[in-house]
């Protein structure tokens, strides 16, 4: 897994490639938390490229929400495959977070 | 690291039974799940249900296996035997721990447990396999999936 993050318009959007998985997710959430604790509270992650998420990694995504929330802010979900969704879905965390289907779409809504 | 009578065999042999002992290294899994479904013949012709389903299943039983069962100690072990037979594919993965009651993990779709950071990797098991069972000691699961078409909870055919 690899992961760019770019800014725009006070939106930090990470955008992950391969799969966020046991063995990476600490990667993922160490960089989240590094520009929440910079400031930043709008926060979209996109999985355009993502396969496969796994039960840690779900962890991971539910985890970094609660801590951007506690700090006023808002983590948002962007074009989940349906593989991706599917496993959103079983786990009723379609239900915690906003997901759209583009990442321009999360970056024009928040 | 992958112990295999038959190491280079690929997509086109013929495999109904794959042996691995995997060390306890989660960056291990991805490689060790690659690994079977490139080796699995009838894995290849179940398309979405393999590709899914069993591939999330058994990589949920490799992590829950080293994260809790092995409880990340490098020195031990897991074991994973995938045998096709009879319609099904079953996995047995087997850990060195002292195993665990299944019964006692909670339900994480609950509203209190939603945001539970763990405890949706025997949740995804249960929901994406036609059969999850335990050992008595708890340090094994065994993951059946029927080969041939059936309900499945993709389609809409098991309750949540």
């Amino acid at each position: 897994m690899s992961f760019q993050v770019s800014q725009s318009g006070g939106i930090t959007l990470v955008e992950v490639e391969g799969q966020l998985i046991v063995g990476n997710r600490q990667e993922l959430k160490q960089k989240v938390l590094e520009h929440l604790e910079g400031g930043e509270r709008k926060f979209v992650i996109d999985f355009s490229d993502t396969g496969y998420i796994d039960s840690s990694g779900l962890g991971v995504l539910v985890s970094l929400s609660k801590k951007i929330r506690e700090q006023g802010g808002e983590l948002r979900l962007s074009s989940l495959n349906e593989d991706l969704r599917t496993l959103f879905e079983l786990t009723k965390l379609d239900t915690l977070f906003r997901i759209a289907d583009t990442k321009e779409e999360a970056l024009e809504g928040f | 690291m992958i112990h295999s009578d038959h190491p280079d065999e690929t997509l086109s042999g013929m495999e109904n039974e794959i042996v691995l002992e995997l060390p306890t290294d989660v960056r291990s899994i991805e490689h060790a799940v690659e690994y079977v479904m490139r080796r699995c013949n009838a894995c290849a012709r179940q398309g979405h249900r393999l590709h899914l389903n069993f591939r999330v299943g058994l990589t949920e039983a490799l992590a829950n296996a080293m994260l809790y069962g092995n409880g990340h100690d490098p020195s031990k072990r897991v074991r994973v035997e995938i045998v096709v037979a009879n319609g099904e594919i079953k996995a047995r993965v087997t850990d060195q721990g002292v195993g665990f009651d299944p019964a006692a993990v909670p339900d994480p779709t609950t509203p209190e447990n939603l945001l539970n950071p763990g405890g949706r990797g025997l949740f995804l098991m249960r929901q994406l396999l036609d059969e999850v069972s335990f050992n008595d000691q708890g340090n094994q699961v065994t993951l059946v999936l029927r080969l041939d078409p059936g309900p499945s909870v993709l389609e809409g055919g098991a309750p949540a």
